[in-house]
């Protein structure tokens, strides 16, 4: 994909993640044992072979700009590709915050320019998917198309949750309706588009110049081609896309992991998910330990018994502990005694002896972190 | 502040690990679930301060550089310094040297180059997580020529019976290097030397027609140089055949020995991998292993040592083995005191048993149907 930038918005606060995003940008919540949301859609780029992928973070970037560094994991590391994190930034005449998702494309204009692209791919960062992006532009190509929207069908019942586009049969998209109320169409954006660069340049630098706009993909930027008679079409991806929006699909998503259908996500020798990778010894289970139905990291250390859990790095669980249906972020600590159920522990807390946390199957899983865990007296 | 550059010398070793190096030098034999030996001096010599690592080794290399690439894993691919692997490249038609001289003789820029007034020179066949600023400091201190790393085994066993044993006068100086075997001080193969010294022993060793740099030079001239010793009290071990690889894989399973080797920082580094965290199923059963990342357990695993990606499928027992990278174990095997190397497939319901003084080794990539 030599004629197409990737632009990857990474700025999400993800506020309905509550805990989980106190310190860390969405796309940098730990995901999967050993994964960071982002790196699905990093990963897809590596896959799909981008060469150029600027990252836009903007909300508690540390983390997350430390995780990407030169992109050298995700194979962007070479003479001719690389991933360029581009925080907001201020110049001579003045600079602020990325205030949209256009709007952040917009003050990268210059970071695009400097390639020269034909197309500009802009993504973000907080789905979890493995799509071939090649497949998205060659469908862009063939239709002809001034931009392309990837969508997903969704269930009518969740459609007034999602950006809905109305199509024509061949996909063409003649309305984009924001959460509709009562939705024509069950095509969801996925928040993929594809861009002619020349075309959506022009659109951007317009849109910076009115005041009104929200410098919004969804709501300015989509409306505004469809409204001039741009061509714009969808594209239609049926296979596996998941939303970690919130408390319950984050949960889910990292269940979804354990689900014998659902083995590609991590084990398609063919589309590698790839992350930051670090030297840490490998696991070691215990005489009394029981593992059933679960996903263990390195430097884990584990002789309690762990059911349908999503372990990360360096876990300790110590013996006659059960930990089921949870997910351990890195550096947990699990002290004897403990009962865990339906639980998302935070990085690097202490459970102490004794500890008894279960949530029932019908509530939201619980997020907890030492200072949680102190004040509530669990 | 003085620095040290480091030297690890793999000609001379010598070893019994038949299939395990068919295809692969001895120092990069997989060792504990996802390293391989020659990570311990490397990730030693790092830990002490060295930012540059010669390697001389005459044959067999091809995967001791695909493990090492550029160093940077253990720190090594900086802009000063940097990663080695001198195999032979004799091209001085004036060349008289022998045995490991060659080595030394042909790579004097090496030497010359770095800008450490010391070296650290190591073998590839001590297991140990240390590091060697101290036995540096106690160098300097005592203004010795050679300080030898030395270290005290509460058995013997087979492996050291061909190390060097060293023996020494009320003030720590060495007084002599044997192979007595009833002496427990062992000679680790790790020692520091003065550069200029070692330059000068070698054109000594290389002028008398000698083959051997350590035992000619320093062994056999101990009269005239001072050398000491310094004791590594860390766990460490000597792996040199398929018994002591075996026996010191299997010691590992021991929680208090794998956290000493392996849970004690800085961590031992290896060449990173991009493998999913390990996936247990509902049929696995998994008790007293060491696993690493990309497996896919749903048999009973007990007692053993599995590297990255090894998959095992339901209804196959796996009992005191080690089970290298990429194995397939299919259904109903089962498998008691055995080695297979990376990439072993073994089909459905057959039965593999090795006893703990031999165990049953399976060469890389067979397939047994």
């Amino acid at each position: 994909m030599k004629n197409c930038v990737g632009m990857l918005l990474a700025g999400g606060e993800g506020k309905r993640l509550g805990l989980l995003t106190k310190e860390l940008a969405k796309p940098a919540v730990p995901f999967g044992g050993k994964y960071r949301i982002i790196d699905f859609a990093l990963s897809n780029c590596a896959n799909s072979s981008l060469q150029r992928v600027g990252v836009m973070t903007q909300y508690s970037p540390l983390e997350l700009n430390k995780h990407i560094g030169n992109g050298g994991p995700w194979g962007m590391g070479g003479l001719n590709s690389g991933m360029t994190v581009l925080s907001p930034y201020t110049a001579q005449n003045g600079g602020d915050w990325y205030s949209g998702t256009a709007d952040a494309i917009y003050q990268n204009i210059h970071y695009i320019d400097s390639y020269d692209p034909e197309y500009v791919l802009v993504i973000s960062g907080d789905h979890i998917y493995q799509m071939d992006y090649r497949k998205l532009l060659k469908h862009h190509q063939e239709t002809g198309a001034d931009a392309t929207i990837s969508v997903k069908p969704v269930s009518w019942e969740e459609a007034p949750r999602f950006g809905i586009l109305n199509t024509t049969e061949d996909l063409q998209i003649y309305e984009f309706d924001e959460k509709p109320k009562k939705p024509k169409s069950n095509l969801a954006s996925m928040g993929i588009y594809i861009f002619n660069w020349s075309s959506l340049k022009s659109y951007l630098l317009d849109d910076a110049a009115n005041e009104k706009s929200s410098h919004d993909f969804g709501n300015d930027i989509i409306p505004a081609m469809v409204d001039d008679g741009l061509k714009l079409y969808a594209y239609l991806f049926e296979e596996y896309w998941k939303d970690v929006g919130t408390i319950e699909s984050y949960w889910e998503a990292n269940m979804d992991l354990l689900d014998e259908d659902l083995q590609f996500l991590l084990n398609d020798k063919n589309w590698r998910t790839y992350s930051n990778e670090s030297n840490i010894p490998p696991q070691y289970i215990s005489e009394t330990a029981v593992v059933k139905n679960s996903l263990i990291n390195s430097g884990c250390w584990i002789s309690g018994t762990v059911e349908n859990t999503i372990v990360f790095e360096n876990v300790a669980i110590e013996k006659n502990s059960i930990v089921c249906r949870s997910i351990l972020h890195p550096g947990v600590k699990v002290g004897r005694n403990v009962v865990l159920e339906r639980v998302i522990v935070m990085g690097d807390t202490d459970i102490p002896d004794g500890t008894r946390i279960q949530v029932k199957a019908d509530e939201e899983p619980l997020v907890i972190d030492q200072e949680s865990l102190l004040t509530a007296k669990v | 502040m003085e620095t040290m550059m480091g030297l690890i010398n793999l000609e001379h070793e010598h070893h019994f690990f038949h299939e395990l190096t068919y295809f692969r030098s001895g120092a990069s034999i997989p060792f504990a679930g996802r390293y391989r030996l020659i990570d311990f001096p490397l990730s030693n010599m790092g830990d002490s301060g060295v930012e540059e690592i010669a390697i001389f080794t005459s044959s067999k290399y091809r995967s001791l550089m695909d493990h090492i690439e550029t160093g940077e894993n253990w720190g090594m691919g900086r802009q000063n310094g940097g990663l080695f692997i001198l195999p032979p490249d004799w091209n001085d038609p004036a060349d008289i040297s022998k045995g490991d001289l060659r080595f030394f003789h042909n790579n004097r820029d090496y030497f010359n180059r770095g800008k450490s007034a010391y070296v650290l020179v190591s073998g590839g066949q001590y297991v140990s997580n240390t590091e060697y600023m101290d036995a540096f400091k106690f160098h300097l201190e005592r203004k010795a020529d050679v300080t030898l790393v030395s270290t005290q085994q509460t058995s013997l066993n087979s492996e050291h019976e061909s190390l060097f044993r060293i023996e020494k006068d009320e003030a720590g100086w060495v007084t002599k290097i044997t192979n007595d075997l009833e002496n427990p001080e062992l000679f680790t193969s790790v020692y520091i030397i003065n550069k200029e010294l070692l330059m000068s022993l070698v054109n000594q060793c290389i002028a008398h027609n000698k083959d051997h740099f350590f035992v000619h030079g320093i062994k056999e001239r101990l009269a005239d140089l001072k050398v000491q010793t310094y004791e590594n009290k860390a766990y460490g071990v000597f792996v040199n055949s398929i018994e002591s690889y075996y026996r010191h894989n299997m010691n590992l399973l021991n929680e208090d020995n794998y956290r000493a080797l392996f849970y004690k920082k800085p961590f031992i580094r290896t060449k990173i991998g991009n493998q999913p965290p390990t996936k247990y199923r509902t049929g696995a059963n998994v008790k007293r292993s060491i696993l690493g990342n990309g497996c896919q357990i749903d048999g009973d695993v007990e007692g053993s040592i599995l590297f990255r990606g090894v998959s095992v499928e339901a209804g196959a027992t796996i009992k005191n083995s080690i089970i290298m990278q990429r194995c397939k174990i299919e259904a109903g095997v089962y498998l008691e005191n055995v080695i297979l190397d990376k990439d072993v497939h073994v089909t459905a319901n057959q039965k593999l048993i090795g006893s703990t003084e031999k165990p049953y080794v399976v060469a890389k990539s067979k397939t047994l149907r």
